[in-house]
């Protein structure tokens, strides 16, 4: 654990010291503000669904691209730079490797999300707001989160470079996003099953405020098995 | 093979190592006693740094195995890497970190806890001479500090067993005698294998040598026997006190002198006129008179005469001849 702790602090000052962090922080906090309000205005209620459910025009979407721009380096700016030897000859495990990185990713994500929590707060100002669904949304947008970001901790074991592994991993989180509007098209069966792996179907329940055990389910099984293969993926290294 | 007394402390048994169809390594077996300070030798793309990962258990063998400090790499990778201290090849760092904050990290995951960390940092700092750098970012650092910074961190638990690929690998002249000075230091206390193909510093620093080619083990001696092995070798330039020399000749008034195994003509020395002749002794005997009385004998003036000490070049190049360089 304590290695896991060295590992995810070393990784989170890495993304402070270079401006990723901020990017992503001031990204994530105007681009949410802008989709959230231009929605609230519209209906004129205190709802902050918008920050939470899934659309083409939501945060939710925004960390489809974010996610994996986060996690794009976390492995494969090691392998081309050589230092994944110097960690990796390090008296630790591939496992704690990766849940270092991996915890110092969904961090900065967690910090950019609640950074958002501004503006439920500034909009309860202006009409009475019920904080259930609120923090209902919260805990799915995290978990929406946590899910993604694993896909992009795997997909950065894959390659030494960077480009390639922010492709393959968006390719995958938006497969996984959009596949919930797709389903429509399919027959009933097969809609059904795409509609579970869905990561928007999941996000779309717990927007509507309902922690369902099964949506959590969803998300920690993908986590864990993102997370799973990235550590077969860093220790089938080949040099 | 050279005698291996006490425990060994690296070693390696029959590792093989394959990338698809290609053979990297094949069957590599040596050991390094407690206190020894191996020089591990090879062309470049011999297989060197990839035994060297092996056994830093950062690379699984196709087949053998490593073991380090008595303890199996593959059975317990962690163990083993606790008693290693690493510098891969090239020295990578974190360009990003400021060199103190790396030097911590690297101690925090080495298990140093924080107390010991702060001396051993102190004493790491002043052996490797980073007193100066600790605050800057490593990749604003020289090639040279860049490397000291990587034996720093090697260092930093106080392993019993250092390997270093390539430690003096593109540093300037001045850098490399201090590298090579610290190493002799650290060899004092603590067993070292170190891989390089510059060959004056295997004789500088190492007690034994392990010459690779190939994927293979060609030579495992101490420096010692390497290079003593081939007889002296005689540079010999001389001119002709009247009138013009034949070279044929005087190479065969050479070639008869006893105690010389062969002449063969060098190319034309700067003076005119002039011969060059490198003249190999035969075994451990010295011709250096008799080659003079010939001279003198002969009516030819020796200009120059001067005796190379059998290098481990000629060693290294026998043993590893045929590499050209489409095969490194």
């Amino acid at each position: 654990m304590r290695n896991v702790l060295a590992i995810m602090k070393r990784e989170l000052r890495a993304y402070f010291d270079a401006p990723v962090a901020y990017i992503v922080l001031v990204a994530f906090l105007v681009v949410a503000g802008w989709m959230l309000f231009s929605q609230v205005f519209l209906i004129d209620r205190a709802d902050v669904r918008g920050l939470f459910a899934p659309s083409p025009f939501s945060p939710s979407l925004l960390l489809v691209i974010l996610a994996p721009a986060v996690t794009m380096r976390l492995v494969a700016e090691e392998r081309k730079t050589g230092t994944i030897e110097l960690l990796t000859t390090l008296p630790v495990t591939d496992t704690q490797v990766i849940l270092g990185k991996y915890l110092a990713a969904l961090g900065l994500l967690t910090i950019a999300l609640l950074a958002t929590l501004a503006y439920p707060i500034t909009i309860s100002f202006l009409g009475p707001l019920d904080w259930g669904p609120v923090l209902a949304g919260y805990v799915g947008l995290i978990l929406f989160a946590a899910a993604l970001l694993a896909i992009g901790v795997f997909c950065s074991t894959l390659t030494d470079n960077q480009i390639v592994a922010f492709i393959v991993a968006f390719i995958l989180c938006a497969a996984l996003y959009f596949v919930f509007w797709l389903q429509i098209l399919l027959p009933q069966s097969l809609g059904a099953i795409l509609e579970y792996a869905s990561v928007s179907f999941h996000l779309d329940n717990m927007a509507r405020g309902v922690i369902d055990t099964r949506d959590i389910v969803y998300y920690l099984s993908l986590v864990i098995a993102a997370l799973f293969l990235s550590v077969q993926s860093l220790s089938r290294r080949h040099a | 093979m050279a005698d291996v007394a006490g425990e060994s402390i690296i070693e390696a048994r029959g590792l093989r190592k394959e990338y698809g169809a290609t053979v990297a390594v094949d069957d590599v077996s040596f050991r390094v006693a407690r206190g020894e300070v191996v020089g591990f030798l090879g062309p470049n793309g011999a297989g060197k740094s990839t035994t060297m990962k092996m056994l830093t258990g950062y690379l699984r063998p196709t087949r053998g195995a490593a073991v380090v400090g008595g303890i199996p790499v593959a059975e317990d990778p962690l163990g083993a890497q606790r008693k290693i201290g690493y510098l891969p090849e090239s020295a990578p760092l974190y360009d990003e970190m400021m060199v103190i904050d790396f030097l911590h990290f690297v101690g925090e995951l080495r298990g140093v806890d924080a107390a010991t960390r702060q001396t051993r940092l102190r004493t790491v700092c002043q052996r490797c001479g980073l007193a100066d750098v600790l605050g800057k970012d490593i990749g604003q650092l020289s090639k040279g500090y860049r490397q000291r910074v990587g034996l720093a961190q090697a260092l930093l638990h106080d392993p019993d067993v250092l390997i270093l690929d390539e430690p003096t690998s593109g540093l300037d002249p001045n850098q490399i005698v201090e590298i090579r000075q610290l190493i002799r230091e650290l060899g004092k206390d603590k067993t070292i294998l170190l891989s390089t193909h510059i060959l004056p510093e295997v004789q500088a620093s190492c007690t034994r040598v392990i010459i690779i080619h190939r994927g293979s083990v060609v030579a495992d001696d101490s420096t010692a026997a390497l290079t003593g092995g081939a007889g002296a070798l005689i540079q010999l330039v001389v001119a002709s006190a009247n009138g013009a020399l034949d070279p044929t000749q005087v190479r065969a008034r050479l070639a008869a002198v006893p105690g010389v195994r062969s002449v063969e003509p060098q190319p034309q020395p700067s003076e005119a006129g002039a011969l060059a002749f490198l003249v190999r002794a035969d075994g451990a005997g010295d011709p250096r008179a008799d080659l003079f009385r010939a001279a003198v004998a002969g009516g030819f003036v020796l200009l120059e005469l001067h005796r190379e000490k059998a290098s481990l070049e000629q060693t290294f190049r026998s043993l590893t001849k045929g590499e050209g360089l489409a095969d490194a």
